[in-house]
């Protein structure tokens, strides 16, 4: 009782959240100051580093308190004065566990990549990384949330360009400029709703609680220009996470990328697309959002089904896994544009499982990869006589992927489903079909590359080694674990859900049909079943 | 409430959560210890399930103690006596809820429900829990009997197998996820453990993936069932907003769902909510039951060992989809109207699913596959039974046909297994083998009977309650074609014994490899003999279930004898009530001529079958000649041309034309407009880059290719030249940039 209120109170004292940016910075700059005859010294820098930071987003998830709301550990420093631009941090339910799922797939992502020629580099650019996708989930200024959110794509670009499989560059370009496309929107939309702020009398600010009162008053600004707003903040979002049809660099950037470029990527880089949704685009312009629901809504259903079509017929391994990204992340979005605290939690509970699951997916492929040298489906085959542990361990995260009952998966899914259903019955129905492919092509490709005899190269292959099992297999137990007992995580993200949907309530007049109501909700008020009644 | 003899605490009920609970940990001990132990890994599953087998019989004597306490001190209170009589009360008005005929109820029986929060979030909870009534009790024996049996039975069976440890860990995850359902208190519980039977019975049907066909099969029927799981998940959303509707507040309780059902009653947007419920959950019941049309997948799932195949695939998982519709009955009743008799979707699914299944039968060679159509013929019955409204005759018929057809199924393993080389080939490697497997072929026999419908056996009674059910409720079409899909079972039953037991033995004799699916060879197999006991006594066991079991709920014999015995079962199990919370049952009053024209269709087919395979008394090289019967018959052998639909065109198509084109447009559309606006854009900077101070701009690239240089080393690949025109990019974006600005605020 003690000891953690002692815990509590040193982490509310500590700046915890810029120690989290500003160490893995700090770190990446110590690591590439290591001499080159040395290169023990750069993996000894860099995983003590990681495994500090590690050790930090621990100490802060323990002291992060559920029944607060509003942000936790937020800092503030005045940093360009004269524009107003606060280097303000802070966490809530909604990116708190971003920061942690960041901290953990880190270490195992340089875990993984300790044979990667030119280490030192390498665990440089990660860590840089590390510290800037931090920086997005906890900047709580516009502008700063920028900066780290463009910040990303430099490490991450070098990370595809130089270590990355045969066609590195052209997936390196087009990850970069393609969602530095998208960037574009949100820049010009965090310009104009700093301008209209000062243009209606106020200070220069790019504080986001501001904005977002300011712009929840009456009047504040035309729907038209909410609309726009909205849009604005919306492209570059969907770019980043992808959404269907902005989806076309994904498969490119995660098939040419490392494996712990892979892992980050379908980890946290794309959970920052989702996460701008529910930080700025929604609860800045709600009216717009609800306004635009449909049409996210389709766009996620669509990735859904349409990224399990497409993925059934990928001859390759991490490109398959990489198409399954978009339709995972599709009932994210779903889940986000039902605007249901059920739903919502569910999208929030997928990201971190998505990231756990296809995590461990990518590092097994990368297992594969550094033993056969090849990621074609067609080249595998029998895997599982030869390489039985790390077959099984496949076989786990596929089902962890697929979303089977007793892992993360299931329990994200099926809160997002349940909670469209509310609001939207029909999405929910279609996107349940994708539960049901997903199974399709994941089985499917399981089938061809592990089952059978094994023939050729395939046989007599190293087993999975202790170092590799230290990487996957906390993600595996994670996902097991959460997907029995989700509670705790639930816990800490429903406050801060909770007031999003006030907030959504009281700035657009919108119900919440799950919200506490004496009258029973008819829920099918808006759906054909109508039609079917009259019969 | 005062219960004066009713026991408000029996250990054994409040405590079924033990249960399933004992089989996971069994399945932990193997997965850990079961290399280290090798053989003797099987009696940890052995003991668990035999531990768990206690409990369950536990629960069956308190359950009965807890009914007679129940309707005892109801009569006490005024209720009438003698309520078996009122039971057998005619008149299909007194099926529907809030029936006027209320005086003739009897007492309901309060189930045992214990539950904890598993997660809640924004108003929905979902919890774990148990709920103990007579139908779970009912299953947890059946499942728990045949998982025994079927694990003593396994050492034998799978004796040497190259992965017995994996073997009998996924057994004990089986049972456990199988009792998980079974004692499930709300639908998301009952949704985890139907998925994790699902997973249990792929990794088992895919024992020996070695083999292609085995994978194939597992993943068949992986993925079929999850077809029908499409539905079943809308239908478990829609049970919250049942609830919801009726009570203002939603739950996925069983027993809240299914008291809102029976409260909402049938108009309006009400009956449309129930309806698409009950449909989506009757998708369920499609894909896990092995209904038309998506029956496809079990016939295939004989790729298994042949243990499981009577564990899972008859016995216990397959009638899964089964104890749902009747676990949920009040959905279907209502969503379905199915007190208004006529045609409904529930009853037209079980009823094709009956004849179907028998007509695929009698064409083929694999007598595991002449079971496994067996299997969906018959559960066929009980699909249709509920459709009727026989809800006790349809889970008499899931409890007497678990016994006799996992009888079958591991008499055809012990065939195959001494028999046989191990193969399953009636036509080439079996017959005559009742002379060297005496015991195995009349445990078979008795197992054919009592599926035939042999007057006084289990399926006899069984059949018969439903289609006299089904007769007297208004079903007169389901009934005869209940009539008819006997006859089918009794020819098909006599083909596949004539086969198998008769005539001369076709195997080779001194064949030192069957068409085997074992790893173990058959060093000295060179006769057919008999099994050995743990293979015969879980056979005698079943056997002795396939002739008695029909006791318990036989009209014919009640209304003969007259012992109360004879109606125990519906005693036992049916919850009573006035019909707001379950649907009360009433039985038809007993009438000679269902158990007579029953017994005359079976005669007729056994006849038939008799003279055809026998004596050879007529047409026997009727397809030959006659083009209309051997169209017929390769209508039959290519299994109604299902598997090529779904396989080839319907996931041929998925996987090939749409997921390809599905492709093609990513590639050549999507991606392309954005290849294209990018080069638009590339343009414009190149105009923009020979207007503006090229050794300015220059710098940028130079600088970010010397970064590079530096840091990453290995990134020459990347053109310094494009670098400059992306460079560029982004400096003619920041024009635009500030356009769009101008253009915003110009907007507002």
């Amino acid at each position: 009782m003690l000891a953690s209120t002692v815990v509590v109170e040193r982490a509310r004292d500590f700046p915890l959240l810029t120690f989290l940016i500003v160490l893995p910075f700090v770190g990446a700059i110590a690591t590439m100051l290591t001499p080159k005859h040395r290169p023990e010294w750069a993996k000894a820098v860099a995983f003590l580093v990681s495994a500090t930071t590690l050790g930090m987003s621990l100490w802060m998830l323990a002291a992060f308190d559920k029944a607060t709301h509003g942000y936790q550990f937020d800092v503030s420093h005045n940093w360009i004065g004269n524009l107003g631009v606060r280097f303000s941090l802070g966490i809530d339910g909604i990116s708190l566990f971003m920061v942690v799922l960041t901290a953990v797939l880190f270490p195992i992502g340089l875990l993984a990549s300790v044979n990667e020629p030119k280490f030192k580099e390498f665990a440089t650019w990660m860590l840089m990384l590390q510290a800037s996708v931090v920086g997005v989930f906890a900047a709580l200024d516009l502008v700063v949330f920028f900066i780290f959110f463009e910040l990303v794509l430099v490490p991450m670009y070098f990370l595809i360009a130089g270590w990355g499989h045969g066609n590195r560059a052209y997936a390196a370009t087009k990850f970069f400029l393609y969602t530095m496309a998208g960037s574009a929107f949100l820049f010009v939309g965090i310009l104009t709703v700093a301008y209209l702020y000062t243009k209606s009398g106020h200070a220069l600010t790019f504080d986001v609680g501001n904005i977002t009162e300011w712009i929840s008053t009456d009047g504040a600004i035309s729907t038209r220009t909410a609309r726009l707003l909205f849009l604005a903040f919306a492209v570059s979002f969907a770019v980043k996470v992808p959404l269907f049809p902005l989806h076309t660099w994904l498969p490119d950037a995660h098939t040419e990328a490392p494996t712990a470029g892979s892992v980050v990527l379908a980890g946290v880089l794309l959970k920052m697309g989702t996460y701008g949704f529910l930080r700025f685009a929604i609860p800045m312009f709600p009216a717009a959002a609800h306004y635009f629901a449909p049409v996210l809504l389709t766009l996620s259903v669509v990735g859904i089904v349409y990224g399990a079509i497409v993925a059934t017929m990928q001859p390759d391994l991490k490109r398959l896994i990489a198409y399954s990204s978009v339709a995972h992340l599709g009932f994210v979005v779903m889940g986000t544009f039902a605007l249901t605290t059920p739903a919502i939690l569910g999208g929030l509970f997928t990201m971190l499982s998505h990231g756990l699951t296809t995590g461990a997916l990518f590092l097994l492929v990368g297992m594969l990869y550094d033993r056969r040298h090849t990621r074609l489906i067609a080249d595998f085959g029998g895997l599982w006589k030869s390489i039985p542990v790390l077959s099984a361990l496949f076989l786990v995260a596929t089902f962890a992927s697929i979303g089977l009952p007793g892992f993360s998966g299931f329990v994200g899914e099926f809160m997002s489903l349940l909670g469209t259903y509310v609001t939207r019955p029909w999405w929910a129905v279609v996107a349940t079909s994708g539960v049901i492919l997903a199974a399709v092509y994941l089985l499917w490709a399981f089938q061809r590359s592990f089952t059978g005899e094994p023939t050729g190269e395939n046989v007599g292959l190293r087993d999975i080694s202790l170092r590799e099992l230290v990487c996957v297999g906390p993600l595996l137990g994670l996902s097991l674990f959460l997907g029995f007992y989700p509670q705790p995580v639930l816990d800490r993200m429903k406050v801060t859900v909770e007031d999003f949907m006030g907030h959504l309530e009281n700035s657009t007049g919108y119900i919440e049909p799950e919200s506490p109501n004496p009258e029973p909700v008819d829920v099918h008020n808006d759906s054909p079943n109508e039609e079917a009644a009259s019969h | 409430m005062t219960l004066g003899s009713v026991d408000l605490h029996p250990w054994f009920l409040e405590n079924a959560w033990l249960i399933p609970l004992i089989p996971a940990v069994s399945f932990v001990a193997i997965l850990a210890f079961g290399k280290r132990l090798g053989a003797k890994a099987a009696w940890i599953g052995i003991g668990s399930v035999g531990a768990v087998w206690l409990l369950a019989l536990g629960n069956v004597f308190q359950w009965i103690q807890r009914v007679n306490g129940f309707r005892a001190t109801e009569s006490e209170h005024g209720a009438p006596e003698g309520h078996l009589e009122a039971v057998s009360a005619f008149g299909r008005s007194v099926m529907r809820p809030f029936s006027e005929a209320s005086h003739h109820e009897v007492a309901f029986v309060e189930p045992i429900t214990r539950s904890m929060s598993w997660w809640s979030n924004g108003g929905m909870s979902l919890d774990v829990g148990i709920r103990i009534d007579g139908l779970a009790v009912m299953m947890l024996f059946v499942v728990t009997t045949i998982s025994l049996l079927v694990h003593y039975y396994s050492t034998e069976y799978m004796k040497d197998d190259r992965r017995f440890t994996h073997y009998y860990a996924a057994l004990s995850l089986f049972t456990a996820s199988m009792l998980v359902l079974v004692v499930a208190d709300n639908t998301v519980q009952l949704l985890v453990g139907w998925e994790l039977v699902g997973l249990c019975s792929f990794l088992l049907i895919g024992h020996w993936w070695e083999d292609k066909p085995n994978s194939s099969a597992a993943l068949k029927a992986f993925l079929t069932t999850r077809t029908g799981d499409i539905g079943l998940l809308c239908g478990v959303a829609m049970t919250y907003f049942v609830v919801e509707r009726a009570t203002g507040t939603g739950s996925f309780n069983i027993g809240a769902v299914n008291e809102a059902a029976m409260s909402l009653g049938h108009e309006g947007l009400a009956k449309s909510l129930l309806f698409w419920c009950a449909a989506g959950l009757l998708l369920g019941i499609i894909g896990k039951s092995g209904q038309f049309p998506l029956h496809t997948w079990l016939p295939d799932a004989m790729a298994g060992p042949t243990p499981v195949s009577a564990l899972i695939h008859a016995a216990t998982m397959v009638v899964a989809g089964v104890y749902l519709g009747a676990r949920m009955f009040p959905v279907f009743f209502q969503g379905f109207d199915i007190a208004g008799g006529g045609v409904n979707l529930m009853a037209a699914v079980g009823g094709i699913t009956v004849i179907i299944g028998a007509g695929l039968a009698f064409v083929q060679r694999d007598i595991k596959k002449v079971l496994a159509y067996s299997t969906i013929s018959q559960l066929g019955y009980m699909v249709m039974a509920l459709g009727v409204g026989a809800w006790s005759a349809a889970i008499f018929h899931l409890f007497t046909h678990a016994f006799f057809k996992a009888n079958l199924f591991l008499g055809a393993g012990s065939v195959s297994h001494s028999g046989a080389h191990h193969s399953f080939d009636m036509v080439d490697d079996m017959g005559g083998l009742r002379k060297y497997m005496p015991k195995t072929f009349a445990t078979f026999m008795i197992g054919t009977a009592a599926l035939s419908g042999f007057p006084l056996l289990a399926g006899f009674f069984s059949k018969d309650e439903i289609l006299a059910t089904a007769g007297h409720n208004g079903f007169e079409f389901f009934m005869y074609l209940g009539f008819i899909g006997g006859g089918m079972t009794a020819a098909y039953m006599t083909r596949c014994v004539w086969l198998t037991f008769f005539g001369e033995y076709r195997g080779r004799k001194h064949a030192a490899h069957g068409h085997d699916e074992h790893s173990h060879d058959d060093n000295g197999h060179t006769e057919p003999h008999e099994s050995t006991f743990p293979i015969l006594m879980p056979l005698y066991v079943l056997s002795f279930m396939s002739v008695f079991a029909g006791i318990l709920f036989a009209p014919m014999l009640k209304d003969t004898i007259g012992s109360s015995i004879f109606s125990k079962f519906p005693e036992w199990v049916e919850p009573g009530g006035d019909g707001s919370l379950f649907v009360s049952f009433i039985h038809p009053e007993f009438s000679w001529k269902d158990p007579l024209l029953a017994t005359l269709f079976a005669a007729v087919g056994f006849g038939l079958s008799y003279l055809f395979f026998w004596k050879k008394a007529f047409m026997q090289d009727a397809t030959q000649k006659n083009k209309a019967l051997r169209q017929g018959k390769t209508f039959l052998e290519n299994k109604y041309y299902l598997d090529h639909l779904y396989t080839d065109i319907i996931v041929g198509s998925v996987k090939g034309p749409i997921a390809r084109g599905a492709y093609w447009v990513n590639q050549n559309i999507i991606d392309a407009v954005l290849r294209l606006t990018g080069g638009g854009v590339r343009k414009v900077g190149q105009f923009t880059y020979d207007v503006l101070d090229q050794k300015a701009v220059d710098g940028v690239p130079n600088g970010l290719a010397a970064i590079t240089g530096a840091a990453g080393g290995s990134t020459r690949n990347v053109q310094t030249g494009r670098l400059q025109e992306y460079a560029l990019l982004i400096l003619s974006g920041t024009v635009v940039l500030g356009g769009m600005v101008a253009a915003l605020v110009w907007a507002s």
